[in-house]
């Protein structure tokens, strides 16, 4: 990675050495142990938009640990018009409490935009019947800040390795924070779709639309600020892991 | 000999060259002495096959030395662990009744070991770290020394973390004292095993990241509107929604695959092919060996009809057939008599139809026998998950799938020809079995013994339990109506006499060729599940992995039965060291003795066992893979 890189994206940067560090991790094991310590990085979304102003954006998580206790770390963001517009970080402590079900607690850090917020996470991941992926937390934050998120995704193979992945997200919030532009309620929602060609299991760059659209007083808020309250992007991305 | 099947001796007319100690530097492909001799060919078409043999080291007392050693299987240059500087090691030969010591040295700088696998000896000798011995230490040499008290086909492997994958393994023949009821003229040991240029603690750990990691085989939109077209929008859903309900895929047959796997026959990949001559009306015994790491093989001759003779080194009443599955470390002999010149293919595809290898035996080494191709890629039907197909309709499907619904399944009054499973892993279920139907297990209810269970060597009679610690995040799958493993020639072969006319070996058609030594009746039966999680890649005995397991206590003399119920969809391998499992196939006067049961997914199987070895003994899954978790240390105390 070369410096004006790392100046451009220092975000990203910091993530990419933090998972760096996981990934470091010796995978020592003998005959008497069915459970090594392990590491995972995933980026799962590293894209550019196609419009003209070229916003690249990122979501990552990475886990470190055993097979039903994990630290997972979770980030993702927004790098547009030469800044970091948006990015978050979280820490958890995952344990497996059903077959296709981890609990997870732990911080989150909303570091863009200003000022930063801070939040305690309770969420739920794993795999729903029919093959959802699914991502849900509560947040708590300082000042009776609350939060909640849901997202779920779905793989459907073409062939392969020719992989079609339709995705949903939506946030809500207790209550309005304007200093960040976020308003009580449904504050956002999106929906993606991406085709990706794995050339190996762990290297795929695809192609994909986003559709994102903001509600209520968050949506207010942006256009306040001049900006749309929905856009659809098209993508092209890398998909990787390790 | 008692048996009705009982052989006429002859005389093997044609044996190994008995090789002294080589110590000669192995490169693969290139030299090592062929297994035969006193065949007229031509210098060059000798040469030619000089290459294909393994290296036989017989008498009392043999040096091995376990080594690194560069291989290139693939076209790229990797570390392998070897015995004796060759894939696989020398080939040991024994006389029964004899004392043999082997001295082995380990060059590596890590701990190693090897385990004689089937060979009935005392604990010390077993060979499995941690269990039977420390193991031994770089640089050290630790002497085995034991009388060999059977004969047969046997094999070798380390025992220590995953060194077996790397190439540690060889075959043992053991020549019987008196004279050997199976008449021969020519012998091959046909060794099968996988190789990968993959480190295997890098495979695990990616099976550990994502387990279908190595399945390129999963359902795509392409197999949805054939589905479709052919069936149906409804059937296909329905058909596909228990597989979707449960997160499970029915492509899921074997955890690592041909994409890695490159497989190998004595040795020798199919670009080379292993070859064999015979001479035609020559009876050729073929001592097939499954020394794979996770790969169970499927084999058959076109052409030839196979006589099997002995199962994992015990001689059976012969039964021929077309075609079998032969699991991880099992090894079945097999006799063959080809009338004509020609050169005949021994293809081996492995269960999921992803690769195969294969190696000819052939008049003439310049004949290429016609390689077949391989049959369609098994797909799990239902049953494979444990559920009874009896008059199943699929409207009026009973089971638990899912990891969060609240459960409480009755299931008094079942109509247990409709199907039942439950897959999850936690929430509350109350499952009450009373009146199950027991006769899909292919037992006669009418014989119990004076302990209730049912009469030796006919089988369980017991109630399926799914006990507490079979829940929780470790386990994704119960089998509610677990089928008899005994008549099922497996997943991918159930057609095969329909389709091909092939007559595929079931463990029902293994009767033993000399009485049953212990006729006594199980004082107790054990019940064992194997049990996972394949998303998580976790593997465990009644949802206890092996680090948390309390050891299997038998007492020193007692006859028991073990039943192994199988609640994944993985087929797997079960081997108990240093004692026989007397696999339970419907004839009590001559059950036949086993050292590998192969459990077929959602299904049940039952073998006795006399603890008649005291110490501390291993018994695991033989998946390479699975076996960290999937392992329990058996403890025979004396009484
Ligand atoms: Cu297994």
């Amino acid at each position: 990675m070369n410096t004006n890189l790392i100046n451009r994206y220092p975000f990203i940067a910091i993530v990419l050495l933090t998972l760096a560090i996981f990934s470091s991790v010796d995978t020592a094991f003998g005959a008497e142990t069915d459970d090594p310590l392990l590491a995972k990085v995933m980026i799962d979304e590293f894209e550019n938009s196609l419009s003209t102003d070229s916003t690249t954006s990122w979501g990552a998580q990475g886990w470190l640990g055993y097979d039903l206790n994990k630290l997972w770390i979770k980030t993702e963001g927004e790098y547009s018009g030469g800044e970091v517009v948006d990015a978050e970080i979280q820490a958890l402590y995952s344990r497996a409490i059903a077959p296709y079900w981890d609990l997870q607690m732990g911080l989150r850090r909303d570091l863009k935009p200003s000022p930063s917020r801070d939040w305690a996470v309770l969420g739920i991941q794993g795999l729903a019947p029919y093959f959802f992926e699914i991502d849900a937390a509560l947040y708590v934050g300082k000042e009776g800040r609350t939060a909640m998120s849901f997202s779920s995704e779905y793989e459907l193979l073409i062939t392969q390795k020719l992989i079609l992945t339709p995705e949903i997200e939506m946030n809500f919030y207790g209550q309005n924070d304007p200093e960040v532009g976020i308003g009580s309620g449904l504050s956002d929602f999106g929906a993606g779709l991406r085709l990706r060609y794995e050339i190996v299991r762990e290297f795929a760059p695809y192609i994909g639309v986003n559709w994102s659209k903001k509600f209520g007083n968050t949506a207010d808020y942006a256009r306040d600020e001049g900006e749309e309250d929905s856009e659809t992007q098209f993508v092209v991305g890398l998909r990787a892991w390790f | 000999m008692a048996s009705k099947n009982t052989l006429s001796n002859i005389q093997k007319l044609v044996l190994e060259p008995q090789s002294s100690l080589s110590r000669r530097r192995f490169v693969m492909g290139a030299a090592s002495a062929m297994m035969l001799a006193s065949l007229p060919f031509t210098q060059s078409v000798l040469a030619a096959s000089m290459r294909q043999g393994l290296t036989t080291l017989s008498g009392k007392l043999f040096d091995l030395s376990i080594d690194y050693q560069t291989v290139n299987f693939t076209g790229t240059d990797v570390r392998a662990t070897v015995v004796n500087q060759s894939i696989p090691g020398p080939l040991l030969r024994w006389k029964e009744g004899e004392t043999v010591t082997l001295r082995v040295k380990n060059n590596l700088d890590v701990f190693s070991s090897i385990h004689w696998h089937g060979i009935i000896l005392p604990a010390k000798m077993d060979g499995v770290p941690g269990i039977s011995f420390e193991g031994i230490a770089p640089g050290e040499t630790f002497e085995y020394h034991f009388s060999v008290e059977q004969s047969g086909t046997y094999w070798y492997h380390s025992h220590s973390g995953f060194q077996e994958q790397t190439g540690m393994y060889g075959a043992i023949v053991i020549d019987p004292k008196d004279s050997d009821p199976v008449v021969y003229d020519r012998e091959y040991v046909v060794m099968l095993s996988d190789w990968s240029d993959e480190e295997p603690e890098s495979i695990y750990a990616k099976l550990k990241k994502q387990s279908d990691y190595y399945n390129f085989r999963e359902r795509t939109l392409v197999d949805l509107f054939d589905d479709i077209s052919d069936n149906g929008l409804v059937n296909t859903w329905n058909a596909r929604a228990m597989w979707n309900k449960g997160r499970m895929s029915d492509r899921d047959i074997s955890d690592v695959t041909g994409y890695t796997y490159t497989y190998l026959m004595n040795g020798n990949t199919p670009e080379k092919g292993w070859q064999g001559l015979f001479r035609k009306g020559e009876r050729v015994r073929l001592r097939f060996i499954n020394s794979a790491a996770m790969s169970i093989f499927d084999v058959r001759i076109p052409g030839l009809k196979m006589t099997v003779v002995a199962s994992d080194g015990q001689n059976i009443q012969p039964v021929s057939v077309d075609e079998f599955r032969i699991g991880v470390a099992e090894t079945f002999d097999v006799i063959v008599e080809p009338e004509v010149d020609n050169a005949y293919c021994i293809f081996a595809q492995s269960i999921d139809r992803t690769g195969f290898t294969y190696g000819s035996l052939t008049s003439d080494l310049a004949l290429k026998p016609l390689i077949p191709p391989m049959d369609p890629v098994a797909v799990l039907a239902h049953r494979d998950m444990g559920m009874n197909m009896k008059g199943m309709d699929h409207g009026s499907m009973q089971m638990d799938m899912s990891g969060n619904d609240d459960k409480a399944m009755d299931m008094k009054g079942m109509d247990h020809s409709a199907m039942q499973m439950d897959m999850s892993g936690n929430g509350d279920k109350t499952m009450n079995m009373k009146g199950m139907d027991h006769g899909s297990m292919q037992m006669d209810m009418n014989k119990v013994s004076a302990t209730g269970l049912g009469l030796a060597g006919y089988g369980s009679n017991n109630e399926i339990k799914h006990i507490s610690s079979e829940f929780g995040p470790q386990v994704d799958m119960r089998a509610m109506s677990p089928r008899s493993g005994l008549t099922d020639p497996g997943i991918g072969l159930r057609d095969h006499q329909i389709l091909y006319q092939r007559k595929v070996l079931t463990y029902a058609d293994i009767r033993g060729l000399t009485p049953t030594r212990d006729k006594r009746q199980p004082s107790r039966e054990i019940q064992l599940h194997l049990t996972g999680n394949m998303s998580r890649y976790m593997w465990s005995v009644n949802g206890i992995k092996f680090a948390d397991a309390a050891p299997l206590e038998l007492e020193f003399g007692e006859r028991v039965r073990i039943t192994l119920v199988n609640d994944t969809m993985m087929t797997h391998p079960m081997h108990l060291h240093g004692m026989w499992s007397e696999l339970e196939t419907g004839d009590p006067d001559f059950i036949p003795r086993k050292h590998t049961v192969i459990v077929q997914p959602g299904s049940s199987i039952s073998y006795l066992v006399t603890a008649d070895a005291l110490g501390s003994w291993a018994y695991h899954c033989h998946l390479l893979f699975h076996m960290p978790g999937m392992f329990r240390r058996v403890q025979v105390n004396n009484a």
